[in-house]
């Protein structure tokens, strides 16, 4: 049964090719963010096949149940904002960019490609990549680094926090058309703009 | 039978089709989830390279951290988007010059 390992491959490289497509293609974000939920779920399914148990599960874990959803928020929170209109300035140049950034890592491909000898790599003592393998790994060799990024992911929060909060006291940007702007979560609401202004204020006063 | 120049192929295809999104799209939430296209692509060829060689774990133990890193990237990236859009109301990546002039 060689064959099940390469049906297994080519079927997850297959997803994970044509879900990055529909991820950088896709004009509705909320698509491009299913597509990235896919190519996440693919890419967990290939490090299964290059043993790494582990790595396939913070993979799902940290990735489909936290990245996806936070990008899915905020393009929930940004509502139809979050597809601006169509405008074609400045297309070419971006279009010239990305052919040369993919003609530039192609080519390196395909120089590559003459030295590939695809020797299959040696067979594993068992538990390689299992929890208790990479615990191990994990919390004698690179014990700093660890203890770092969790320094990093506290910064982080606090970093998003600050700025996803603005000023203290400040209104939110009232629009030409008077649509109060994306209120910052802020202790005071936000005043209203309008004739609606006095009624709601006075009311919530 | 397939072996780790498989998976660094595969690597190697996913990174080009997340840097052409990144490049050519102009929604910064589209050029966000482009740039994780593009580190799952290196995660993936890390982790390749670690099965090539496989002494000990230093590639998949990279490949940790770096979703680690890319967690607080997303987190505090979305929290900028979010301030752009307060200040522009708008998601375009050329909006985004309040350094001009």
């Amino acid at each position: 049964m060689v064959w099940v390992g390469q049906v297994y491959f080519y079927v997850c490289a297959a997803i994970a090719v044509l879900a990055a497509l529909a991820t950088v293609a896709s004009r509705n974000p909320i698509r491009g963010a299913m597509g990235l939920l896919l190519m996440i779920v693919a890419v967990a399914g290939l490090f299964l096949g290059l043993d790494a148990q582990f790595l396939a599960a913070v993979q799902l874990i940290v990735y489909a149940g936290a990245v996806v959803v936070l990008f899915l928020f905020v393009i929930m929170m940004l509502g139809p904002s979050a597809v601006p209109p169509r405008d074609r300035r400045g297309v070419v140049g971006r279009t010239i960019g990305g052919l040369l950034f993919a003609s530039t890592v192609l080519a390196g491909l395909v120089l590559l490609a003459g030295r590939l000898r695809f020797v299959p790599s040696r067979d594993l003592d068992t538990g390689f990549g299992s929890v208790s393998a990479f615990g191990h790994a994990l919390f004698s060799d690179a014990l700093v680094p660890f203890e770092l990024s969790s320094a990093l992911l506290l910064v982080a929060i606090l970093g998003a926090l600050a700025v996803a909060r603005g000023r203290q006291g400040e209104a939110a940007p009232v629009l030409p058309s008077g649509q109060p702007g994306l209120a910052a979560p802020s202790a005071t609401p936000a005043p209203l703009s309008g004739a609606s202004t006095t009624g709601q204020g006075g009311s919530r006063a | 039978m397939i072996t780790s120049d498989h998976y660094i192929i595969l690597s190697t295809v996913l990174f080009a089709i997340g840097g052409v999104g990144f490049l050519v799209r102009r929604n910064v939430l589209v050029a966000l989830m482009s740039l994780e296209v593009m580190l799952n692509a290196v995660n993936l060829a890390l982790v390749a390279f670690n099965r090539a060689r496989p002494v000990d774990h230093a590639g998949q133990v990279f490949a940790f951290f770096i979703i680690a890193a890319e967690a607080a990237e997303v987190a505090v990236g979305l929290a900028i988007v979010l301030s752009l859009f307060r200040i522009k109301r708008s998601v375009r990546t050329d909006d985004a010059d309040l350094l001009k002039n």
